[in-house]
C-alpha cells in the first residue's frame, strides 16, 4: 500500500482536467495518457489545417455556454435576480439537487458491489451477470420511466426519481469498476492483509481507494444524466431544472424565464466537474518494482451466495425485468396493428440517418483534435480537449436552446435544417468519439508510420495504409457510442429538427403525452434494439482495455 | 509542406462530401403555386399545436384532394407562437394551427397573419372567430370538470371553478397547468375576472392543485382514484370512453355553466403566414378544415371537440354547445405573454 506518484500505474495523469475519467463510459479512457510519450511526434508541428479544424470545432463548443453567459448579460440584473430568486426556483433546487444527492451514492454503492460480486467472488453465473448488468445503459431512461409507470401508475415524485434514475444509470459505475477490479494487483491486497487488516479493512481502505476514479468518473457521469434528463422524470412528474425549463420553452419558445433557468443548470453542471475534479486527489496506488500483477484470487462467498443471487438477480429484475415486461404487454394488448403504421418505418430510417451521419460526421471532426492531443500534445491540445467536454456536460435542452436561438437570429439559413441538428449531436457527444479515438490513436505505434514511410509511402498513405487498420476499432467503438447518444436522443432534437422530422424517440413521447402506451411500446422496442448491439460492444472494449 | 497540402485537399473533399449528404436530407422549401393561380399545388408547412391525429387526417384528406404535400411542425400553442414571432419574415410555416386562441392571437398581434379568404371566414360564425378576420375557429372545446364520484358526490363538486381556490380544496383537485390547455383557461379568468383576481386566484390554486402534465394524464389521476377531480377539456373524457373507456371508466363530468370563467369555451384558431411562400395551397388548406370534409372528419373523428362550421352539427353524443352557457369572449383579446407571466411569477412555471 504505497501512495505513488503518477508512474505506469492504469490511470494516467490527466492533462484535460475534469471529464476524462467520466467518459470511462467508454471503459476506454484508462490507457490513453501514458503512452502519448510513445507515440512521438511526426514533424516539428501539426498542420495548420488541422489546427485550425480543431480550434473551430472548439469554438464551435463555446456557443451554448457562450448563449446562456450573454443572454445572461443581456437580460439584465434586475430581471434575472427575479427570475432567479423565486420560490419556484427553491423548489426545482430542492429537487434537483436531492435527486443528485441520493442517487449518486446509491449507483455508486450498487455499481461497486455488482463489480464485486462479479469481478472478485466465485459466485457461479457471474459472467452472464456481468453482461447482464450492463444492458440497462440499452434502455433508454425515459423507456424504463415508462415501463415502471405502466407497472406502478401512482409512481411521482423524488423517490420514484431517485429508483428509477438508480436502475437507469448504475451500469455507469458498474461497467468502469469491473473493468477496474480486472486490473486491481493483489499484492497490495496480501500486504494489507499480512499488516493485520480484516476483509472489510482491505476492503474499505485498499481496494476502495483503488477504485476511486471509476467510481468517481462515473459518478460524475451519473450525475450530468440526471441533471440533463427530461422525458424519465416528466413521466412521473417529478420537476427538475432540466423538465422545468422544457416546461418554460413549451409555454414561452426561448423566453428569459428559460434561459435564467438554464444559467443555474449550468452553475450545477460546472459545480459537479469541479467538486469530481476536486476529489480524484493525486495520490496512486502501485507496486515498485518490476513484475506481472497475478491474476487475483476469487473469494467464495459461502452462506451469503443466495444474497449474491437476490441482490445481482433483484437488480436485473428491476433494471431490466420491469421496463421489459411493460414493453412486452402493451405489445401483446395492441397486436399486429401497432407495427402497422406507417410512420413506424420512417421513424426507424429517420433515426438511423440520424444517428449514422451525427456518428460520421462527430468522428470526423473529432479527429483532428485527438491527433493533436496524442501527436503533438501542447498547452493548446489540453485546452482544446476540456473545452469539448465543458459543452458535452451541459444537458442537451441548454444546447438545444441555444442552437435554436442563435440559428433563428443569426444563421437563418440553418435554421431548422438537418445541419444544425448534427451540429447539434456532435457538440452533445464529441467527447464520446474524442476519448475513443485519443485512446486508439495513442495506442498505434508511430514508428510503423515511419518505417512505411522510409520505404517511400507519402505521409498520408503511410498513415492511410498503417496507422488507420490499427485505429479502426476505436473508430468504430467511437462511431458506435455517438450513434447510440443519437437514437435515444429526445428534447434536442424535438427543439431542432427540420419540420415533419419524426425519430423514434419523438414518435414515442408523442404517443406517451396522449397516454398510448400501447402505440409506444414498438418504439420503445426499436430504440432497445437498435441500442443493444452498442451496449454489448461497450461491454466488450470495457473487458478489452482492462487486460491490456 | 506536402503534409499539410494533402491534408488539406482530404478535409476539403470530405466537407463538402459531407455538406452534400446532408444537405439533399433537409426538407424542400414550398414551392409557389405554378400555373393557374387560383389551383392549389405544391406544398406547406403547417406550424401544428392542435393534436396530431386531427390534423394528420385533415393532411391526409387535403393531400388526396388537392395533391399538395402537407408537413407538420409538431408543438405546443405558445411554444409555435412564440416561435412564429421569433421566426418574423423569415418563417418556413404557412399555416399556423392552434388548439386555443391565446398562442394564435399572439401572432396576429405581431402582424403576420394575412387576412383569411371571405368564402373562409363564411364558412365560420361570428362568435367563433375574431373580429379583426385575420384567423379563425377551427373547432371548439369546453372546459369541465372531471370527477371521481367514489371520492366526490355530486352535492360536492364545486359551483363555480373559483371555488377550487378555497383551502377546502387543498390537494384535492388536479390540473396541467403548463399546458396550453390550462393557460387558455386562465386567460380567459384574467379577461373576465382582471389581473388582481386571477393573480390571486392562481397563488390559491398553487396551494391546492395536484399538478399533472397533459390532460389525460388528469383524468387517468383522477380515474385511478389518486385525486377526486381536476380541471380538463370535455373532450379527453369523451375520446377515452369511445376507445377503451380504460382511464374515464369511473369518472364523470361536471360543466360549470352559468357563464362561469370555468365554463370558457376555448376557440383553436388556423391562420395563413402573410410570408407563406405558398398562399393559394395555405389559403385553400384553411378553406377545407373549416369546410364540410375538414369538419365532418372532426365531427366523426376521435377528437370528439366541437364543429365550428354552421354545416355540421356536433357530434351527437356532446352535450350541445349551445346548452353549455360560456361566458361571452372575443378570442382575439385573450393575452398568453400575461397569462406566461402571471403563472411564471404563482410558481407553476
Amino acid at each position: 500500500m504505497i501512495p505513488a506518484a503518477p508512474s505506469t500505474a492504469t490511470t494516467a495523469p490527466d492533462p484535460s482536467g475534469t471529464v476524462r475519467a467520466a467518459v470511462a463510459e467508454t471503459g476506454a479512457s484508462g490507457s490513453a495518457g501514458f503512452t502519448d510519450a510513445a507515440a512521438g511526434r511526426v514533424g516539428k508541428r501539426p498542420s495548420a489545417f488541422i489546427v485550425a479544424a480543431a480550434i473551430t470545432v472548439s469554438l464551435l463548443g463555446l456557443l451554448p455556454l457562450g448563449y446562456v453567459i450573454v443572454t445572461g448579460i443581456l437580460t439584465g440584473w434586475p430581471t434575472l435576480s427575479a427570475l432567479v430568486f423565486r420560490p419556484r426556483v427553491g423548489e426545482l433546487l430542492l429537487n434537483t439537487v436531492g435527486l443528485v444527492v441520493i442517487t449518486v451514492p446509491l449507483t455508486a454503492a450498487i455499481g461497486v458491489a455488482a463489480a464485486w460480486l462479479v469481478g472478485r467472488t466465485s459466485l457461479p453465473g457471474r459472467r452472464v451477470f456481468a453482461v447482464l448488468l450492463a444492458t440497462p445503459l440499452a434502455v433508454p431512461a425515459f423507456v424504463n420511466s415508462y415501463g415502471w409507470v405502466s407497472a406502478v401508475p401512482s409512481l411521482n415524485g423524488l423517490w420514484s426519481g431517485v429508483l428509477i434514475a438508480t436502475l437507469s444509470y448504475f451500469p455507469l459505475v458498474y461497467l468502469p469498476c469491473a473493468a477496474a477490479f480486472r486490473r486491481l494487483d493483489p499484492t497490495v491486497e496480501e500486504a494489507a492483509e499480512s499488516l493485520g487488516s480484516g476483509a472489510w479493512g482491505v476492503f474499505f481502505r485498499v481496494i476502495l481507494p483503488q477504485l476511486r476514479l471509476p467510481i468517481l468518473g462515473g459518478a460524475l457521469l451519473v450525475g450530468l444524466h440526471l441533471l440533463s434528463e427530461y422525458g424519465a422524470f416528466a413521466m412521473i412528474r417529478f420537476d427538475t431544472f432540466t423538465t422545468a425549463i422544457v416546461e418554460q420553452y413549451r409555454s414561452t419558445f426561448n423566453g428569459p424565464a428559460a434561459t435564467a433557468l438554464a444559467g443555474v443548470l449550468v452553475l450545477l453542471c460546472l459545480f459537479l466537474l469541479i467538486g469530481e475534479s476536486g476529489a480524484r486527489g493525486r495520490s496512486r496506488y502501485a507496486r515498485i518494482g518490476s513484475g506481472v500483477a497475478r491474476v487475483t484470487p476469487r473469494r467464495s462467498l459461502g452462506a451469503f451466495t443466495p444474497v449474491g443471487y437476490l441482490f445481482l438477480g433483484g437488480l436485473f429484475t428491476l433494471a431490466i425485468g420491469v421496463p421489459f415486461w411493460s414493453v412486452i404487454r402493451w405489445l401483446a394488448q395492441g397486436g399486429a396493428t401497432v407495427w402497422t403504421e406507417p410512420v413506424l418505418v420512417q421513424a426507424l430510417l429517420q433515426t438511423v440517418g440520424y444517428g449514422l451521419a451525427g456518428a460520421v460526421v462527430t468522428c470526423l471532426l473529432a479527429f483532428p483534435i485527438a491527433f493533436l492531443a496524442v501527436r503533438y500534445p501542447s498547452r493548446l491540445s489540453r485546452g482544446l480537449e476540456s473545452v469539448n467536454y465543458l459543452t458535452s456536460s451541459l444537458p442537451g435542452i441548454v444546447t438545444a436552446l441555444a442552437l435554436v436561438t442563435i440559428s433563428i437570429r443569426f444563421v437563418q439559413p440553418l435554421y431548422q435544417t438537418t445541419v444544425l441538428v448534427i451540429v447539434t449531436y456532435l457538440l452533445m457527444f464529441l467527447p464520446r468519439a474524442l476519448v475513443n479515438l485519443r485512446a486508439g490513436l495513442a495506442q498505434v505505434p508511430v514508428g510503423l508510420e515511419e518505417a512505411a514511410r522510409s520505404l517511400g509511402r507519402h505521409p498520408v498513405a503511410a498513415f492511410l495504409h498503417v496507422t488507420t487498420r490499427f485505429f479502426a476499432p476505436s473508430a468504430l467503438a467511437a462511431g458506435a457510442l455517438v450513434f447510440l447518444g443519437i437514437v435515444t436522443e429526445l428534447t434536442a432534437t424535438l427543439l431542432l429538427a427540420p419540420s415533419g422530422t419524426r425519430t423514434l424517440a419523438i414518435q414515442f413521447w408523442s404517443k406517451v403525452n396522449d397516454i398510448n402506451y400501447v402505440g409506444a411500446a414498438p418504439y420503445a422496442l426499436l430504440m432497445i434494439v437498435l441500442s443493444l448491439p452498442v451496449t454489448y460492444l461497450l461491454f466488450a472494449r470495457s473487458r478489452l482495455t482492462s487486460t491490456s | 509542406m506536402i503534409l499539410t497540402r494533402r491534408w488539406t485537399l482530404l478535409a476539403a473533399i470530405g466537407t463538402v462530401t459531407l455538406l452534400g449528404a446532408t444537405g439533399c436530407s433537409a426538407p424542400e422549401k414550398s414551392s409557389p403555386a405554378a400555373s393557374d393561380a387560383s389551383t392549389p399545388s405544391g406544398s406547406i408547412t403547417v406550424y401544428n399545436a392542435q393534436h396530431e391525429e386531427l390534423t394528420q387526417a385533415w393532411a391526409d384528406e387535403f393531400t388526396a384532394e388537392t395533391g399538395v404535400t402537407v408537413t407538420l411542425r409538431n408543438g405546443d400553442d405558445s411554444e409555435l407562437g412564440n416561435q412564429l414571432v421569433q421566426e418574423g419574415s423569415a418563417s418556413k410555416a404557412d399555416v399556423f394551427l392552434t388548439e386555443n386562441s391565446p398562442a394564435i392571437t399572439l401572432v396576429d398581434q405581431a402582424g403576420l397573419f394575412a387576412p383569411v379568404d371571405d368564402a373562409t371566414l363564411a364558412q365560420v360564425p361570428e362568435q367563433l372567430r375574431p373580429s379583426t378576420g385575420t384567423w379563425t375557429g377551427i373547432a371548439a372545446r369546453s372546459t369541465v370538470f372531471a370527477y371521481n364520484p367514489s371520492l366526490l358526490s355530486e352535492s360536492e363538486v364545486p359551483d363555480s371553478m373559483l371555488d377550487l381556490a378555497d383551502p377546502a380544496w387543498a390537494g384535492r383537485w388536479a390540473a396541467s397547468p403548463s399546458g396550453a390547455d390550462f393557460q387558455a383557461i386562465v386567460s380567459a379568468l384574467l379577461e373576465l375576472k382582471g389581473e388582481d383576481a386571477t393573480r390571486d386566484w392562481l397563488a390559491a390554486m398553487k396551494e391546492n392543485v395536484v399538478v399533472y402534465k397533459g390532460n389525460s394524464t388528469v383524468m387517468k389521476a383522477i380515474n385511478a382514484g389518486e385525486i377526486p377531480g381536476g380541471v380538463i377539456y370535455h373532450y379527453y373524457w369523451f375520446a377515452d370512453q369511445a376507445g377503451t373507456g380504460e382511464n374515464s371508466a369511473n369518472t364523470q363530468m361536471h360543466y360549470f355553466k352559468n357563464q362561469d370563467p370555468g365554463a370558457f369555451v376555448s376557440v383553436s384558431g388556423g391562420g395563413v403566414l402573410e410570408t407563406s411562400a405558398n398562399p393559394v395551397a395555405a389559403q385553400a388548406f384553411l378553406a377545407y378544415i373549416t369546410g364540410k370534409g375538414g369538419q365532418e372528419i372532426l365531427k366523426n373523428g376521435t377528437s370528439f371537440e366541437y364543429p365550428v362550421s354552421d354545416s355540421v352539427d356536433a357530434n351527437p353524443a356532446l352535450v350541445p354547445i349551445s346548452e353549455l352557457d360560456a361566458p361571452v369572449i372575443d378570442p382575439s383579446k385573450l393575452n398568453s405573454t400575461k397569462v406566461t407571466d402571471l403563472m411564471t411569477e404563482a410558481g407553476f412555471l
